[in-house]
């Protein structure tokens, strides 16, 4: 079994999603880290296979095929260390998504305080939540343990009492929880994390120890009332995460030890990375990325002093997208569409699409289809995290998306590189930038990975990082103005480095760019008009440099809140309009 | 590359798990025939509690209520039976509201299952016991015809399987269910409106196999208390030729459907079984199978969805789709007679 990452040098990175499951190869090349390859296959978690080293070594032998050597040996175990003659690796990372979402129930003491905070903490991995109890809770305890046997919960998070405060309290919202569980067959019983005053930890033990199939201690989340500190809970959570698909899907185990003990939520391992890089990177800005794929919405945004990550498995792609409608309309889903799609059809698709997640569009009408719904799904996601983001970050506008460098995005539904336009303009329908921002796809979704590959070896991710292995979209322009359609609203000019020059007039409505290649770069004068705003403040310019990417420099002069035409024919029209200037097709 | 199987078969061996949701009680034994509506496992089943917070309602300590309460775990009371007294010249005492069993005592509290119901398990299937599963249920082996589907309401029956199609896109309407039709199970197409689930509902029938579901029906379907199972999806979708000709032919026979909530995890399907007579054990259906030219196969997404067709042949490395998407694709030739080009996780084997 690989032992170190610092004394090896290349890196299986294994990603098992809802929907499919990838193996990637980072070496060693010219003494720094490189993405060499990666090889893909369906996932495994379902039946027929019910085991997600399947689909592992399916995506491993892919990968063999384009490396042209072997990872796997001849009874498919992995060949580790790496051996002489080429085959094998050093090192094995593991982020997992696939499963089941997790019947979550929360447990707190004030609505607005530890409960808000539970809340908070049981949304930063794959869970679903089932049910509340509080202080607030109208029921009676026999009520609440019928619900909680109703439900079965895979995981209950308990928070409340600041550090040496209130006990009376939480124990009587344990007791429900430990009587529900003493109810349940062993093999049914909830695992739980208990995240509130740290002077309790004996008495939880004694009420749900012996009762939980697992019991979990975190730093208090809430340790005083207006202090909130997820992020040691949140690591506690994706230890407890892994346990419980390690008993809820075969395989699991096997990568465990495969990797030394490396798996982690990929959503977790995103978090990890977004961190880190808004350390390392961090400006007055934050730093965001999104993931849209089959299992979740994961929004990671990270901010000087506090990151936050959002899992919303409601919002995925995959076998939960009937659901969707139960946070949104299809008149909300069909607004983004190109084409006069029914609603029949829509309600059609996604009936059908969470019965085969893996499935992709074949035809032009099935992929508006689908790239509608990931607008909304998208849009969604990101309002919902935007509650939970800190109130001191830098925005143009309080109500709108904050000032972010740069923007991430990936997952199955983002990061196909054929068409960036396409990408494009749906990370700008559904996350609504404001100011000015780069854009970068992670055309091989290896952020998670890197963020799993970091806690071991904090020199690749930094090297792959630079490697030109993510995909630069280009700089967008979002000036924040309300104006009639057709007025101007910015004018633009980008100065290239052999002095030569490109201008733009912005009209409000219309999506502009100008080339820029990517590895260049330009100085970019921005004069705005009508008191539009990109982040110099109401109607002032200002010079700045900026980098290239497949598009250029990219202006999205239709306003923020965006606010599409109510005339169905004129916003297909229109939409088609700003597909056709990204070059989406 | 490896393909996901959707079972319709002519002749086959079903081999199906029945298990209680809870501990109970195995009523048959290994290598015995069962009839599909024989019991095969029982348990008694409360889906309530009642909590009686003695300490509280004497007001007193826990302490001195543990020593006050009289029943102990596992107890059968009846409504009314008192089960502590508190002290002094007044004693006030605790009595149980609702017939039950004490399932927990402590902490001056006592908790009690109420509401318990008989919960019988059903063979679904006839056929033989071929493992029994300790105090939770069998597995039973028969043979047969077996068509599976992709949604289900939950409920299982069998009857007489009646065939009210003119093809494969058949739609069904009110107007076609009559008397005559009660207690059968209908091979009925689409349907489209909730008043010709209603009407087979008064009639009523055993179950109603479609080709698809509209989504705007769904909660109406899960309320009947028959069977309703969607062989192919939802919206308008013409019921695949393989599953179409395998049900047809077989009208007029005694079939089970088991509308089956699908399940992804566990693998759980609808499915309709038409038990056979056999003489030999016929082979067992293969999870798993591999696209291969001359794979049958079904379209699972537009242009074609629900369609079969024939792979002639993979196609290497990556393809580009009418969509723009590029991936893993097979030339097929569909049942028209068009040859199409289809993304391989588009696609499933059938047999």
């Amino acid at each position: 079994m690989p032992s170190s990452l610092v004394t090896g040098n290349s890196l299986l990175a294994i990603d098992v999603g809802a929907a499919g499951t990838r193996a990637v190869l980072f070496d060693v090349i010219e003494g720094e880290y490189r993405f060499v390859a990666s090889g893909a296959a369906p996932s495994t978690a379902e039946a027929p296979f019910k085991d997600v080293a399947e689909g592992v070594r399916n995506a491993v032998t892919n990968l063999q095929t384009v490396l042209g050597k072997n990872l796997l040996d001849d009874a498919r175990g992995l060949i580790t260390p790496s051996q002489p003659n080429g085959s094998g690796v050093d090192a094995v990372v593991v982020t997992l998504s696939a499963g089941p979402t997790i019947k979550t129930i929360v447990v707190g003491l004030l609505k607005d305080v530890s409960l808000e905070s539970a809340r908070r903490l049981a949304e930063t991995t794959y869970t679903r939540i089932m049910d509340t109890i509080g202080l607030s809770d109208m029921r009676k305890p026999d009520q609440q343990i019928d619900s909680i046997l109703r439900i079965r919960p895979e995981l209950v998070v308990i928070a409340g009492g600041t550090d040496g405060g209130a006990s009376r309290s939480i124990q009587k919202l344990l007791e429900p929880i430990g009587l529900a569980s003493f109810l349940l067959p062993e093999e049914k019983r909830p695992a739980v994390l208990f995240a509130g005053n740290e002077k309790m930890k004996g008495e939880v033990t004694t009420l749900v120890g012996a009762l939980a199939s697992a019991l979990h201690f975190s730093p208090n989340i809430r340790p005083s009332l207006d202090t909130e500190d997820i992020d040691p809970a949140e690591g506690e959570l994706a230890r407890m995460y892994v346990n419980i698909r390690k008993r809820q899907i075969k395989g699991v185990d096997l990568l465990d030890l495969w990797s030394g003990g490396h798996v982690l939520p990929t959503a977790y391992a995103t978090g990890r990375m977004v961190r880190f890089l808004s350390k390392v990177y961090g400006s007055q800005k934050g730093i965001l990325n999104v993931d849209l794929g089959a299992s979740a919405a994961t929004i990671a945004a990270g901010f000087r002093n506090k990151s936050v990550l959002k899992v919303y498995p409601q919002f995925g792609l995959g076998e939960n997208l009937a659901g969707l409608l139960n946070h949104t309309t299809l008149e909300n889903i069909l607004r983004w569409s190109s084409l006069d799609i029914s609603s029949g059809v829509l309600l059609d698709y996604l009936h059908q699409k969470a019965l085969y997640p893996a499935a992709i569009s074949a035809t032009r009408e099935d992929l508006v289809v689908s790239q509608a719904v990931s607008r909304e799904a998208l849009h969604l996601a990101m309002q919902s995290a935007r509650r939970d983001f800190p109130q001191n970050i830098a925005t143009i506008k309080p109500t709108l998306t904050p000032l972010f460098e740069p923007i991430l995005a990936g997952g199955g539904a983002l990061s196909d590189a054929s068409r960036p336009g396409q990408s494009l303009l749906l990370l700008l329908d559904s996350i609504q930038p404001v100011g000015i921002t780069t854009i970068i796809l992670d055309q091989n979704n290896l952020l998670p990975l890197l963020g799993a590959a970091a806690a071991q070896n904090n020199i690749l991710p930094v090297q792959v990082l630079e490697s030109g292995a993510f995909l630069s979209v280009g700089t967008v322009v979002s000036p924040v103005t309300s104006a009639k359609y057709g007025t101007a609203i910015l004018r633009a000019k980008l100065t290239y480095d052999n002095g030569t020059e490109a201008r733009v007039d912005l009209k409000f409505g219309s999506i502009e760019s100008l080339p820029l290649a990517n590895g260049e770069a330009a100085k970019l004068t921005v004069q705005c008009l009508h008191g539009a705003d990109v982040g110099f403040g109401p109607g002032r310019g200002g010079v700045i440099p900026v980098s290239g990417g497949a598009l250029g420099v990219v202006f999205d002069g239709r306003g923020r809140p965006l606010d599409l035409p109510s005339d169905p024919v004129r916003r297909r029209e229109l939409i088609k309009k700003w597909n056709w200037t990204l070059g989406g097709g | 590359m490896q393909a996901p199987v959707h079972h319709v078969i002519g002749l086959t061996t079903i081999v199906r798990e029945r298990v209680l949701p809870v501990a109970g009680k195995v009523l048959v034994r290994l290598q015995q025939k069962v009839g599909l509506g024989d019991i095969v496992a029982e348990t008694r089943w409360a889906r309530e509690h009642a909590m009686l917070d003695v300490a509280r309602m004497l007001g007193i300590s826990a302490n001195t209520a543990d020593r006050l309460i009289k029943c102990k775990v596992n107890d059968r009371l009846a409504a009314g039976t008192e089960i502590a007294v508190g002290k002094g010249l007044f004693p006030r005492t605790v009595r149980v509201p609702r017939e039950g069993r004490v399932v927990a005592v402590g902490g001056g509290q006592v908790l009690m299952e109420v509401g318990e119901t008989k919960l019988e398990l059903r063979a679904g299937i006839p056929g033989t016991v071929i493992e029994i599963i300790p105090d939770r249920g069998v597995v039973i082996q028969t043979a047969g015809g077996l068509a599976q589907g992709m949604w289900g309401n939950g409920r299982i029956d069998t009857g007489l399987l009646i065939n009210l199609t003119d093809g494969p896109d058949s739609v069904l309407t009110a107007g076609r269910l009559d008397v005559s039709l009660r207690g059968s199970i209908i091979l009925a197409g689409m349907v489209k409106d909730a008043e010709t689930l209603q009407v087979a509902a008064e009639l009523p029938v055993r179950g109603l196999i479609l080709s698809s579901i509209y989504p705007s029906l769904l909660q109406k379907a899960r309320e009947m208390r028959y069977p309703i199972i969607a062989t192919d999806g939802f919206g308008p979708l013409a019921m695949n030729s393989v599953a179409y000709k395998l049900l047809s032919t077989n009208a007029k026979r005694e079939v089970t459907v088991n509308a089956e909530v699908f399940d992804r995890y566990t693998g759980a399907r609808p499915e309709v079984i038409i038990p056979l007579p056999i003489s030999a054990d016929p082979p067992a259906p293969r999870d798993v199978d591999t696209f291969a030219p001359g794979s049958q196969v079904r379209m699972r997404r537009p242009p074609h969805m629900g369609m079969i067709g024939s792979i002639v042949s993979i196609k290497p490395g990556l393809s580009t789709l009418p969509s723009g998407l590029r991936a893993r694709a097979a030339e097929v030739k569909l049942e028209n007679d068009e040859t199409a080009l289809v993304p391989l996780v588009n696609l499933e084997v059938v047999g």
